[in-house]
């Protein structure tokens, strides 16, 4: 467990033990493995096949498809956790990904690199090139993250959609931030939500 | 349980019945010849059902007694591989209406000592599990650790879950469908009037001569067995290259009709070499179960309802992106229904050059996820 990524270890600390859980972008089911550990019902999404083949050989319940044109086949209220993490940026329309996401799951927990991190404004103003960072480690033509945000975006827009959030947590690299200026010194963060 | 006769190869019963069938008529008494591989545990919970496409048989994994060849699915049954003698106890039997010793048109109809022929009762891919859980019945097994198949049996293995759910722990439908569509109507249709044209058919009563119709049949072989590769298959190999004639390596245009292109030598082969293991009757057949199968149609038009008492059984599917007789598409109905339903679902869609035949062949990452599939059932 120790070698979760951070953001996943959050979700998998958080999660309550035996609940209904969907990743949506679960790559080869790290996270998955973990919340199954924990005596849950996790399924998966993942859009990369040699991901989606390593998930189900380890006997997890995954399939493969894309949030951006799946989702809309699960009913509503089917989970009591949809997972989103670091897929929401990478999405054609992550607007109508998160819709999808709060109606299938009673709580959802996103996490995203934020776009507003000290050191990603600093490549940006100062060196006047795209930001090449731990947290966004590809160049602008191959990154899959075509639709950046900020942490302060983020808040907008749940705001806007008339979204609760529970709880907030704020990372660089794996140390945790406090809620302070979270959007200039945190390079991650993870939200949970609810309607 | 090693000396029980029920088990064992080139098995086969004749089951009292009668068995009820979907059109209406009653069968009695059922004939199904069958294979087991394994040994049943003193539990009996690790029985796997494989269940056979269209042409297939219950030879999966041990010589085929008419053509000599070995079983149609050693790649995935067999010592070391993702179905195992050694773990799983292994029943493959040969479906109702085929023609390697189940009751089909070739069988001797009780009534009139001749055989049945077209008088047989049509049958559905329903029928087909039902008389497969008749045999489960008389092997003692309650409920399968899996059932397994893809094409046809993959429809079976649907079937078996919408059917029987509370007998079936895990799922495995590879290139399958949850109905058949026009077009795979369509394809069946032209092989079925290949059949029925040839003059040798005579109504289907042509078993008592010994000349069968195997012109219309090897033409209905062919024209199905384009519908199993793909275009960039065939291209790789055969592409327009002609058949190697005397003098000629490179070969020559023959201006005639002989067999020219090297695609048309190897089609007329697989016709040729099919009517020596198959019934045209048994063809006409399950073509026509094939066709009439629509999982949703039962349950009122919503694929999902046909999974409403599943949700315990663990579902696996597999497509493959060349597969145009089966496509990927189908596959994806097939799981948003089981997502609708609640059912513990994966799914995936492999790469493969071969079609919808990719099943049968060498694809390593299909013995991959299956085996990781029905270990994760087995708590392994």
């Amino acid at each position: 467990m120790s070698e979760l990524r951070p953001d996943l270890a959050i979700i998998a600390d958080h999660v309550a033990p035996a609940s209904r859980v969907l990743d949506v972008g679960c790559g080869d089911g790290e996270l998955m493995d973990v919340l199954r550990a924990k005596g849950c019902d996790a399924r998966g999404i993942e859009i990369d096949p040699a991901n989606v083949s390593h998930a189900v050989g380890r006997g997890l319940s995954v399939v493969q498809g894309d949030a951006d044109t799946d989702l809309v086949n699960y009913p509503d209220n089917a989970f009591d956790y949809a997972i989103l993490s670091q897929t929401l940026q990478t999405a054609r329309a992550p607007d109508k990904v998160l819709t999808e996401l709060m109606r299938i799951g009673r709580h959802a927990f996103v996490s995203f690199p934020n776009f507003a991190y000290w050191r990603v404004r600093l490549s940006l103003a100062w060196g006047g090139r795209m930001p090449v960072t731990p947290a966004l480690p590809v160049s602008w033509y191959e990154t899959q993250n075509i639709h950046q945000l900020t942490i302060d975006d983020f808040r907008a827009f749940v705001k806007e959609r008339g979204l609760t959030v529970e709880q907030a947590w704020f990372l660089t690299g794996s140390r945790r931030r406090g809620e302070a200026a979270a959007n200039l010194r945190a390079e991650h963060a993870v939200f949970l939500l609810r309607r | 349980m090693t000396d029980d006769s029920r088990f064992g190869l080139a098995r086969s019963v004749t089951l009292a019945g009668p068995l009820r069938l979907d059109g209406g008529a009653r069968l009695a008494p059922v004939e199904i010849a069958y294979e087991t591989y394994g040994t049943l545990d003193a539990d009996g919970s690790n029985a796997i059902l494989i269940c056979h496409a269209l042409t297939g048989d219950q030879h999966v994994a041990s010589t085929h007694p008419r053509t000599g060849k070995a079983g149609w699915w050693t790649r995935m049954v067999g010592a070391g591989k993702p179905i195992d003698p050694a773990r799983h106890f292994i029943v493959c039997a040969n479906v109702l209406g085929s023609c390697l010793g189940s009751s089909g048109p070739a069988t001797v109809d009780p009534a009139t000592g001749t055989p049945f022929a077209m008088r047989f009762p049509v049958i559905t891919i329903r029928d087909m599990v039902r008389a497969q859980a008749l045999l489960l019945d008389h092997l003692g097994i309650g409920t399968l650790a899996a059932a397994v198949g893809g094409s046809m049996g993959g429809m079976q293995v649907l079937q078996w879950a919408a059917t029987y759910p509370d007998r079936v722990r895990s799922a495995v439908v590879i290139a399958g469908a949850a109905r058949h569509s026009a077009q795979n109507i369509a394809f069946h249709e032209v092989g079925r009037q290949a059949i029925m044209a040839d003059p040798k058919w005579r109504s289907g009563d042509y078993y008592a001569d010994g000349d069968p119709p195997a012109a219309g049949l090897a033409v209905a072989r062919m024209a199905a067995h384009i519908t199993y590769l793909s275009e960039a298959g065939l291209t790789e190999k055969f592409g327009r290259r002609l058949q190697k004639r005397p003098g000629r390596e490179d070969g020559a245009k023959s201006f005639g009709f002989d067999a020219d292109f090297q695609i048309e030598s190897y089609l007329r082969h697989q016709g040729i070499s099919f009517v020596d293991r198959f019934d045209a009757n048994s063809y006409l057949y399950i073509t026509r179960a094939m066709d009439y199968f629509d999982l949703a149609e039962e349950h009122g038009g919503l694929l999902a309802t046909a999974f409403a008492g599943s949700k315990k059984t663990r579902f696996c599917l597999v497509s493959f992106d060349t597969d145009w007789l089966y496509p990927t598409a189908e596959s994806r109905a097939i799981v948003h229904a089981l997502n609708a339903a609640g059912a513990p679902v994966s799914f995936m869609e492999l790469s493969s050059p071969f079609g919808h035949d990719a099943f049968l062949l060498d694809v390593p990452e299909l013995n991959r996820v299956i085996d990781g599939f029905l270990r994760a059932g087995e708590g392994i």
